[in-house]
């Protein structure tokens, strides 16, 4: 069977029970990801969750100690996860306890947890592999995560949790989205600006500590950033872009799980995470609504416009055009003939562009504090902006003042 | 006594000398450049650029098809630059906040470099995920080293670990860096517009800032991994930090700090198991990165000036 079969297979839950349970679980793990770190993302606090995901390492290695010395088998993945959740908490509170305390900002305490906790964790390791128990622990795939020879009941673990943080998110959408706004409006309605900024970190942590095993301490920052930014690019409505990061999380966690499912040498965080940007590359580039495509064909619209209005005022002054760009836009147009010459379209066009320039002129002496006038671009036509009524009043001044329709 | 002659002996050269003085250069080309990233408030760009070393090293050696430091400190600055700009793009095209960007870019570029060390045959050399995440520091002994007197003999002193006078070079040019443009660095640090003001290129020195940067999480990663630079960029200086109002003593307080970290994780990495009864060393880098943290957090508790100008003491 191809690479691609396998794929497909995967991807409609065919490959297998287990690797059914592990896409789903990437599935809803991302789900949670994109949604809470929405809410990160818009406090503009996306890095704390960095420091929360690498201060797991010292608490995995600590529960597996721990676990080892009460006798029990060191990989029991709940117990892991309860050790990983105490010390990103504790990381977390630091992070918070430093930027409070002293004059540090939060960048500076959030690199020294991150590297810290991440430095005691590969301590702990250490001696974790000199333990009898511990050479064939395989903590290491905490890194980097790794669905190869997952459990059933590890996936099943992973999906609960990822649907309970998914139901979190729900819950509290409303007090987080006023936080991550207008933190001192939510003070002043009462809530509690503090525990909200912890209970979205403490999200943060959920999906951080059900991931590390499927994506890896490292890389699962990128599943509650990525998702998030590349929503941004779609829309300007809150409640639309948490949905849509939490698809976004969602579809990368499921299809990322589903290739590497297919290539099980792949490691499987890394996997995920390319999905996830891929989504954000072609967001970027194509989303109609900030997207590089749709941002540069707005600048091309604007430019030809630009041109093609100087190079009518030109024609009605009788001015000669060097510009090529310009006319082009007007050959292009059927304003002027390939010797440079008005044509009967160009000339009409040129005397309207030319009345209403002259238009705009009046109406910005003599009505300065109209509001249309300020929005004057030096393109849009005066009938767009303003009454026939006002017109005509412009219309009066400019004949009495030169004696003459313009 | 004779215990500590022992352990100061012969031995000690051979195993012991070069990683400490590998990690104290390490730990001080770091936390140079860190000083000021640290007042700029730019102190995951060391988060970011360590991550980035990653797909660099790999890429170098995709390309060049050998392990070898030159090309991948060039391969691994190329990375490095290559991030700062996607940084910079994401920030203007997405408008999202610099640490939203910074954090897109490097997961992925890291991701980008596990996977290529994945996929590519890279077994026959000596590089893989777990040496680049965590270094190894204990590795980087002076075989041909017979006593102290080595260090006069030039036979023995031509074997000694390439990382090190590789990495005193890139201190020393990290310190040239900073002496040569103490003054420009210290007033963009503190007031870019007036930098501007009197004409010095702000934009282009915070660049040299992040190359400089980037030189020394190369230099530094090969001995320590890519994640616990990210410790010796932030930790000391911010510690000095708390210690001092003044530039140029806070810089030595970070020197101090990171010397101390250095040798203290190590002689704890290499002889503390011992003390407890277990014949086994532990990482080296991360006890380095722990003390360093220990010291950050005995001067977040009784720096003297650990306090916000305006904050009591007990607020």
């Amino acid at each position: 069977m191809s690479f691609l079969d396998y794929f497909i297979d995967a991807l409609f839950l065919q490959a297998g029970y287990n690797s059914a349970l592990v896409a789903i679980g990437a599935g809803l793990l991302g789900l949670a990801g994109g949604g809470a770190g929405a809410f990160i993302f818009l406090r503009k606090r996306a890095l704390v969750s960095d420091a929360i995901s690498h201060a797991t390492l010292p608490g995995v290695g600590i529960a597996f100690i721990l676990m080892v010395a009460f006798g029990g088998d060191g990989r029991w993945l709940p117990g892991l996860i309860i050790g990983s959740a105490v010390s990103s908490a504790i990381g977390l509170l630091l992070v918070e306890w430093i930027t409070r305390q002293t004059r540090l900002t939060e960048d500076a305490a959030i690199g020294a947890v991150l590297s810290v906790f991440f430095g005691l964790g590969i301590v702990l390791l250490t001696i974790i592999q000199t333990m009898s128990s511990g050479r064939q622990a395989g903590l290491e795939s905490f890194l980097l995560g790794s669905t190869a020879g997952m459990l059933i009941s590890e996936a099943t673990t992973i999906a609960c949790a990822g649907a309970l943080a998914a139901g979190f998110v729900f819950i509290l959408r409303r007090p987080m989205t006023l936080v991550a706004f207008d933190p001192e409006y939510a003070a002043t309605t009462g809530i509690n600006v503090r525990y909200v900024d912890l209970a979205m970190m403490g999200l943060a942590l959920i999906v951080t500590v059900i991931g590390l095993k499927i994506v890896g301490l490292i890389l699962i920052v990128a599943l509650l950033i990525i998702p998030s930014v590349t929503a941004r690019f779609w829309t300007n409505q809150v409640g639309l872009m948490i949905g849509i990061a939490a698809v976004i999380g969602g579809l990368s966690g499921y299809v990322g799980a589903a290739l590497s499912a297919a290539a099980a040498s792949l490691p499987t965080g890394p996997i995920i995470v390319l999905v996830a940007f891929g989504f954000f590359v072609i967001s970027a580039l194509f989303s109609p609504l900030r997207g590089g495509l749709a941002s540069a064909m707005r600048h091309w619209r604007f430019q030809r416009r630009v041109h093609r209005r100087q190079g009518l005022l030109a024609l009605a002054r009788r001015e000669p055009i060097y510009d090529g760009l310009t006319l082009r836009i007007l050959r292009h147009s059927g304003m002027i003939r390939r010797d440079g010459v008005a044509t009967l379209r160009g000339r009409i066009a040129s005397q309207k562009a030319a009345r209403d320039e002259a238009r705009w002129a009046m109406a910005r002496r003599i009505l300065s504090d109209d509001s249309a006038v300020e929005r004057y671009d030096g393109l849009t036509p005066i009938e767009d902006m303003m009454t026939p009524d006002q017109i005509d009043e412009i219309d009066r001044v400019i004949l009495d003042q030169n004696g003459a329709p313009a | 006594m004779d215990d500590l002659i022992t352990a100061l002996g012969a031995e000690f050269v051979q195993l012991s000398l070069t990683p400490i003085v590998i990690g104290i250069l390490a730990a001080v080309a770091c936390a140079l450049p860190g000083n000021f990233l640290l007042l700029r408030r730019q102190a995951l760009i060391g988060d970011a650029i360590s991550h980035v070393v990653l797909p660099g090293i790999v890429g170098a050696f995709l390309v060049t098809g050998a392990i070898d430091a030159f090309p991948m400190m060039i391969g691994a600055g190329c990375a490095a630059i290559v991030a700062v700009i996607l940084i910079e793009i994401i920030k203007r095209l997405g408008r999202v906040e610099p640490g939203a960007a910074m954090g897109l870019v490097f997961t992925t570029l890291f991701a980008v470099g596990v996977l290529f060390l994945e996929i590519t045959d890279t077994s026959s050399v000596h590089i893989d995920v777990q040496h680049a995440l965590l270094g190894n520091l204990e590795s980087l002994i002076w075989f041909d080293a017979d006593g102290w007197q080595s260090l006069l003999d030039p036979a023995a002193l031509a074997t000694l670990p390439p990382q090190l006078p590789r990495l005193a070079l890139v201190l020393l040019g990290i310190v040239l860096f900073i002496a040569l443009f103490w003054k420009e660095l210290k007033i963009s640090t503190f007031d870019a517009a007036f930098a501007d003001a009197i004409g010095i290129h702000t934009r282009l020195l915070g660049f040299a800032l992040v190359v400089a940067t980037a030189i020394a999480a190369v230099a530094a990663f090969d001995a320590v991994g890519s994640i616990i630079v990210i410790a010796m960029f932030v930790c000391p200086p911010a510690a000095a930090r708390l210690m001092t109002n003044q530039l140029s003593r806070q810089i030595s307080w970070s020197v101090a700090f990171a010397v101390i970290s250095a040798i203290l994780g190590y002689v704890f990495a290499g002889y503390g198991p011992g003390w407890f009864g277990s014949p086994y060393a532990v990482s080296a880098a991360g006890m380095i990165a722990t003390i360093s943290g220990l010291i950050l957090l005995l001067t977040c508790m009784f720096g003297p000036q650990r306090k916000r100008i305006g904050q009591g003491a007990e607020a």
